[in-house]
């Protein structure tokens, strides 16, 4: 299809991706959703889980986001999420460490049965969500 | 009067001060300037998020009933919480008085209406001066404001502010923080954080997004629930702008003060070295009296 998108993922500390794409595909709170060209004004939230977009040599690119909210326009996709790491710049030693962080404490959490349970068993699923994006071909 | 001994070794001290002075001065200038790339980088998410959320609020504004328990006032406000912003350290001129001057007069005004003030605090020049007074803080954040800190420390703030205040342990909830209005200048600002007041719109871009929000989006979930699940997002936001306009204050106070400090003990080294030549001077045309003195009576 003719056209392309802007494709804009902005996080408090910084803008993460800013570029044209020619295709998203993001994960939206009701399921995964694609955006391409012309696409209807839309907005959602996102949950946890990686943003793919085609960039204008047609590769695919990954970015990991950390939930948010994805404003849809004509041409102009906006994501605006707590966080979010491109592929290339997630550190995989450090994304291999943290999941295993994660589980420790998730078991420790469970054993005491503790309030800590809920906040433990989500940075698991955050830190096993950013290495599933860094180890995506 | 002083011997030249004791006015060489205050120069001394002096110009030991000002070199001090000149090294802070220097370590905030760089500071502030991480401060304000900070800043600079929020920018593009907090105006993106002012319209996203501006424009879902329209839609829903027209409900006056059915207000989100976050943006309905109380009817009646007995407890109000203050988060109060300054820094953890001194030497950065009246920056903390400034602020604490501020929360003072917000404290009295209250009072007034027979309102409770609770505080949480920012900065430790702040609680200790509260503490002081032994007025209620219910909270505190120590090494954030002036220090690197993220997102989530605004979030972890914020989310308490907005359990106490659903929990009706609070009425309202207002933020003093110091903006940053320029180099010279940081004005100490209150701002209503609880209930959200009025959703604020981009101001430049006002016609230009009235424009583009003719189109009204598809929203997944409901407008009614991204807007609930916006809102406290919303406060998280403020918090955090108040955080790194507080720390570029800071930055920007110290700079100022240390500046100030610096040319002081120039002028301070000037004039007493001034007085120091005097006095040498003076001690040795009294030597010189003696020595002319002395060969006087030999002669004799």
């Amino acid at each position: 299809m003719a056209g392309s998108i802007n494709l804009e993922v902005v996080t408090p500390d910084q803008s993460v991706v800013s570029e044209e794409a020619q295709m998203v595909v993001a994960p939206g709170a009701f399921g995964e959703f694609g955006v391409l060209p012309g696409h209807t004004t839309f907005l959602t939230s996102l949950s946890l889980g990686m943003i793919r977009y085609k960039d204008q040599s047609g590769s695919e690119r990954l970015v990991f986001v950390n939930g948010g909210f994805a404003e849809v326009m004509q041409d102009t996709v906006t994501i605006l999420a707590e966080s979010a790491e491109r592929r290339r710049d997630i550190d995989l030693e450090r994304a291999r460490a943290a999941v295993k962080r994660a589980e420790e404490r998730l078991a420790e959490a469970s054993k005491k049965e503790d309030v800590d349970f809920r906040r433990a068993h989500v940075s698991l699923q955050r830190a096993i969500t950013r290495l599933k994006v860094a180890e995506t071909r | 009067m002083a011997t030249l001994k004791d006015i060489e070794r205050q120069i001394g001290a002096v110009k030991k001060t000002q070199k001090i002075t000149k090294a802070m001065n220097m370590v905030a200038a760089s500071k502030l300037r991480g401060a304000q790339d900070k800043m600079e980088a929020f920018r593009p998410y907090a105006l993106k998020f002012a319209e996203v959320l501006g424009s879902l609020a329209e839609r829903i504004e027209a409900d006056e009933e059915h207000l989100p328990p976050l943006l309905a006032p109380r009817t009646e406000v007995k407890t109000v919480d203050l988060i109060v912003m300054t820094s953890d350290r001194g030497l950065c001129g009246s920056f903390n008085t400034n602020l604490i001057a501020k929360a003072e007069k917000f404290l009295k005004e209250k009072a007034d209406q027979g309102v409770e003030v609770r505080f949480i605090c920012a900065g430790k020049k702040g609680r200790d001066y509260f503490r002081r007074k032994k007025h209620n803080i219910i909270d505190e954040h120590i090494g954030v404001v002036g220090a690197r800190f993220g997102f989530n420390v605004a979030v972890n703030s914020g989310r308490e502010m907005i359990d106490s205040f659903l929990a009706e342990e609070t009425d309202e909830v207002y933020m003093l923080y110091s903006e940053f209005v320029s180099m010279a200048k940081q004005a100490p600002t209150v701002k209503q954080l609880l209930p959200i007041a009025g959703v604020e719109k981009v101001e430049e871009d006002q016609e230009a997004a009235d424009e583009v929000y003719v189109a009204e989006h598809i929203c997944e979930p409901s407008a009614e629930e991204l807007m609930a699940e916006m809102l406290p997002k919303q406060v998280y936001v403020q918090v955090y702008r108040g955080l790194l306009e507080t720390s570029t204050s800071e930055h920007a106070a110290r700079m100022a003060a240390m500046d100030n400090a610096t040319t002081n003990c120039k002028e301070m080294v000037t004039s007493l070295t001034l007085i120091y030549n005097k006095a040498r001077q003076a001690a040795i045309t009294a030597e010189l009296m003696d020595i002319v003195g002395g060969a006087e009576a030999l002669k004799g």
